[in-house]
């Protein structure tokens, strides 16, 4: 049975994209999706060559006829989202509900679609990759994360693979909802900073919220020992495992520099502790 | 003054400069710091405010009166977000899905629809040793950050330094809380991901009319990719911050990085000096 495991950790930059690499390195069977679609950065590692890119129409955009508009300021008032002055939309601000175009008297308001951005498939030497990259202060990451993972299902059907591998965006909002909900598992990544602390609570509490199973990875565990601890410790209350304990390491930036997974890149105890981590989490 | 601290990138330094940048101008400025990241707010965990004021965020969400109520279904037709749905003789909301636009209650013709104020969040407000402090926090399980980001910009001084601390990505939370900053500060690493996202958050500022500059975090590993790019888009890098597992250190124990080591003290000060000399010869510029 296909088992889709989603990568998050709430505060950014704590690693998750560097271990999705190596999951993607290490799992059979399998295909990658990159949820973060703000700032997609899997690719960097993956080396993908592009199958199909695809436009995202998501949304609306209001659109003001200054030939028809006839300036009664009626829009302006109603507009909840600041998204109308001097009888002109500001497309950033506008949220496409249409308020504006259903009520205007002089029908001047027309609705237009907006392209929110592409989405991609991708062949890599590690199996098939869904990607995608929103459009400059677009709304919608949520949808277009939908989609990704839609697309990635399909995949996983089609040539019957075991696993969807997910690397998810850093917070708890929106596109993380939309990565998380209906997975089988998620693999919080954290760092045993205060901050990074913190975050992960609020993270777990997500997880716990939609009734998503977790497991947690430490990174760089050994920067604050009495901090990995406390994470354990708060992880054990809470019926959480702790699957992974990965050390700082300076070949982790080279590998990223490499553009290269870094199980692949180095032999040393991080890469074999990530296999081990893979190796629990697969037999969970 | 608004200087926004952003990156893109999650976890490039983003807390680490804002939190360092607002305890360097105190003593000689009336400094405020706005925690926007309101998903993963980590300002409080270096500054261990005192919290002298809450206020809820609320998003107007329809409550339909079934007494005059006749399923005609027009709230549904002018709902875009799919919030409201008329299904027989039953009126559907979806209050997570509601953008609070307000459309099904102005426009229902029986009148049978008001909004009530759902919580999806909290501000507080109040001070750390002489600096002023307000952040947001997204009530785990809602998707909507902005409300709550707008929330803790209504708490914005008027007068003096405001520095905002901007969540990741380049998406609607991004944008949120970089409108109306003077400069953006963006805090990348010296790594293919640092350039991809920076490419990613430039754009964005730009797309703001919001002018900028770097600071690279972690310097000594990675390649030199961030700086040829600054150098050929004329971005200007305002400070660097060498990879030291003292500071990495002190960061893990919630201690700032002028707290822990006060000479970078002088250093933030300049990067605040820079800034404000763009923004002043800018506001003389050409252009306007």
């Amino acid at each position: 049975m296909m088992k889709e495991v989603v990568v998050l950790s709430g505060k950014g930059g704590t690693g998750k994209t560097t271990i999705v690499g190596s999951l993607a390195a290490l799992a059979e069977r399998k295909v990658l999706a990159d949820c973060d679609v703000d700032a997609a950065d899997l690719h960097l590692l993956l080396s993908p060559l592009e199958k199909e890119k695809n436009e995202f129409w998501c949304g609306q955009v209001a659109h003001i006829d200054a030939d028809k508009c006839n300036e009664c300021a009626v829009c302006q008032e109603l507009c909840r989202f600041g998204a109308i002055n001097n009888f002109r939309v500001d497309a950033v601000s506008c949220e496409g509900c249409g308020f504006c175009s259903r009520i205007c008297p002089a029908e001047a308001i027309t609705m237009r679609d907006n392209m929110a951005g592409y989405w991609f498939i991708s062949d890599t030497r590690y199996g098939p990759l869904v990607h995608a990259r929103l459009g400059i202060a677009q709304e919608n990451s949520g949808k277009l994360v939908a989609e990704v993972r839609r697309r990635a299902r399909q995949i996983a059907e089609e040539q019957g693979l075991d696993y969807i591998i997910s690397d998810g965006p850093p917070g708890i909002g929106c596109p993380v909802i939309s990565s998380l909900s209906g997975a089988a598992l998620a693999l919080l990544v954290t760092e045993p900073s205060l901050a990074g602390l913190h975050d992960l609570g609020r993270v777990l509490g997500l997880c716990h919220h939609f009734g998503i199973p977790a497991m947690v990875c430490i990174n760089k565990y050994d920067l604050n020992e009495e901090n990995t601890r406390e994470i354990e410790c708060e992880c054990a209350g809470q019926g959480v495992a702790v699957v992974g304990r990965v050390p700082f390491d300076n070949v982790v930036t080279e590998s990223i520099v490499q553009g290269v997974p870094l199980v692949e890149y180095s032999d040393g105890s991080i890469t074999r502790e990530i296999q081990r981590m893979w190796h629990t989490l697969s037999t969970a | 003054m608004i200087i926004s601290i952003a990156s893109g990138k999650g976890g490039t330094g983003k807390t680490l400069v804002a939190t360092s940048l607002a305890l360097s101008l105190r003593d000689d400025y009336k400094v405020q710091l706005l925690d926007c990241d309101v998903e993963e707010p980590n300002d409080h965990v270096f500054l261990r405010p005192e919290i002298t004021g809450t206020e809820a965020v609320a998003t107007p969400v329809p409550r339909v009166d079934e007494e005059k109520c006749t399923y005609c279904g027009e709230c549904a037709r002018v709902c875009a977000f799919n919030a409201i749905a008329v299904v027989g003789n039953n009126v559907l909301t979806f209050p997570q899905l509601c953008h609070g636009c307000g459309a099904c209650a102005y426009l229902c013709p029986e009148k049978a629809i008001s909004e009530e104020d759902r919580e999806t969040g909290v501000a507080e407000w109040g001070h750390s040793n002489g600096l002023a402090f307000a952040h947001g926090k997204l009530t785990v399980g809602e998707a909507m950050a902005p409300p709550v980001i707008r929330k803790v910009k209504e708490h914005a001084n008027n007068e003096g330094i405001v520095i905002v601390d901007v969540p990741p990505g380049t998406s609607c939370p991004v944008v949120e809380a970089l409108r109306g900053s003077d400069f953006c500060i963006l805090v990348t690493e010296p790594t293919p991901f640092g350039l991809n996202d920076l490419t990613l958050a430039v754009e964005t500022v730009r797309e703001l009319d919001i002018p900028c500059g770097v600071v690279l975090n972690r310097t000594g590993v990675g390649d030199s990719g961030v700086e040829e790019y600054c150098r050929q888009k004329r971005i200007p890098v305002l400070l660097t911050i060498p990879l030291d597992t003292e500071i990495a250190r002190l960061y893990s124990r919630g201690i700032t990085m002028v707290d822990g080591m006060p000479q970078w003290k002088s250093r933030f000060f300049r990067l605040y000096d820079k800034v404000s000399d763009i923004v002043d010869e800018r506001s003389r510029g050409p252009e306007r």
